[in-house]
């Protein structure tokens, strides 16, 4: 039996069709008995996103000029700014969603797809709750994007202020991005075909 | 929910019968404590209702500025459509298409997708293409941003205090109620008696 991805019916297969090629009766989604290439997906999206990680850290994200002098800014230059200057609730904002939650969730999926290869059966309760935290989590590093969004457009061509977005944002832009689709593309019900029975 | 239902748990796979589950009361696997079925209670007219409250603070917070400064005499106000102009003007076509999709469209989209398959439900008709919009609303809920555009906003508006005056413009309120509308109309959904019903 396996239950369809969309509207989640569970349906009969006998083992004469061919799964790949079944369709749900009730939603017409194509069925599948786990996420295909769940594993080696979520690698190369993994480190795809490992690696647009260091232009998003290394290049500013803004430039801001004031009175003349043109001032920039990379991701972590940013935070130690707002921490130094007393608006540590920024600071600490910009620093969970642009630096912890993606370098958490990172780490997080590339733990899971170890322990799903190596085929562990430790703690999968923990593991799924784990999964799901940072699949929940992840949108938020959107927040410093977002804030570039506003700041620019409103501060422009000013006399004394200007404030323009840097090469990183594209970058990171991109990591949000593709951390999301990896957590995505990873199948949580991976974990726990290593559990053989399940014991009430 | 009359008839019993064999149902698999989408994150383990564990199969689990439920006999029947009382209005307002949610089903979670035995194991892994998922979300299996939830049984909202009069799913249907809260969640129609929310909805068309949503799209029109949609349209109203999109129509008007989000926030306006005040600096040696000059006035600069933006919408949320502005700013994703100015990225695109600036070059950044790149983040401009990711705002606009996950800040606008997205959010858009859904309210008006769950609307598509509510009304006619709410009159006793299966909507066309009704699994294909259910399938969309599942593939785009996760681009859906506008609780952390909110949080953007906020971060914005104590940033630009320290430098010049900031004026909350009308969309701002109408913004921050969406954000609690959307994610009840969000929640009020019921998908599975939608494919009971339909
Ligand atoms: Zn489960």
């Amino acid at each position: 039996m396996i239950s369809c991805h969309n509207c989640h019916l569970v349906c009969h297969i006998s083992p004469l069709n061919n799964p790949s090629a079944m369709a749900c009766p009730r939603c017409g989604s194509r069925i599948h008995r786990r996420k295909p290439n769940s594993i080696s997906r979520t690698w190369a999206l993994v480190i795809t996103a490992l690696i647009l990680y260091i232009p998003a850290n290394v290049l500013p994200i803004s430039i801001s000029t004031t009175m003349g002098n043109s001032h920039e800014d990379t991701i972590i230059s940013g935070v130690i700014y707002f921490i130094e200057s007393g608006s540590w609730p920024i600071g600490l904002i910009i620093f969970t969603a642009s630096i912890f939650v993606p370098v958490l969730k990172i780490l997080v999926l590339i733990y899971l797809l170890i322990s799903v290869q190596k085929k562990s059966s430790r703690r999968p309760l923990d593991k799924t709750r784990l999964y799901r935290m940072v699949e929940a989590v992840g949108r938020w590093s959107m927040v410093d994007i977002f804030v570039i969004t506003i700041i620019a457009a409103l501060i422009k061509l000013g006399v004394l202020v200007d404030f323009k977005t840097g090469p990183a944002a594209v970058y990171f832009g991109a990591v949000v991005v593709v951390t999301i689709f990896a957590a995505m593309s990873f199948d949580p019900r991976l974990i726990w075909d290593n559990i053989k029975e399940y014991h009430e | 929910m009359k008839k019993k239902i064999i149902i698999a748990c989408h994150e383990c796979d564990l199969l689990h019968r439920i006999e029947s589950l009382p209005e307002g009361s949610t089903a979670l696997c035995r194991r892994c404590h998922a979300v299996l079925l939830s049984h909202k209670k009069d799913s249907l007219n809260r969640s129609l209702a929310l909805n068309i409250t949503a799209l029109i603070l949609f349209f109203i917070s999109n129509a008007y500025p989000l926030i306006e400064i005040k600096t040696e005499g000059i006035c600069r106000a933006t919408t949320l459509m502005g700013g994703v102009r100015n990225l695109y003007d600036q070059g950044f076509w790149e983040i401009a298409l990711l705002v606009l999709f996950t800040a606008i469209l997205f959010p858009g989209f859904e309210i008006l997708s769950r609307l598509y398959l509510l009304l006619p439900l709410k009159f006793y008709k299966k909507p066309w293409h009704m699994s294909l919009i259910i399938k969309f609303i599942q593939k785009i809920k996760p681009w859906g941003m506008m609780d952390v555009f909110m949080l953007g906003i906020l971060v914005s508006v104590i940033k630009l205090v320290k430098m010049v005056s900031v004026i909350p413009g009308p969309s701002l309120y109408s913004f921050f109620a969406l954000i609690f509308v959307v994610t009840g109309a969000a929640s009020a959904m019921d998908f599975h008696s939608i494919w009971e019903k339909a």
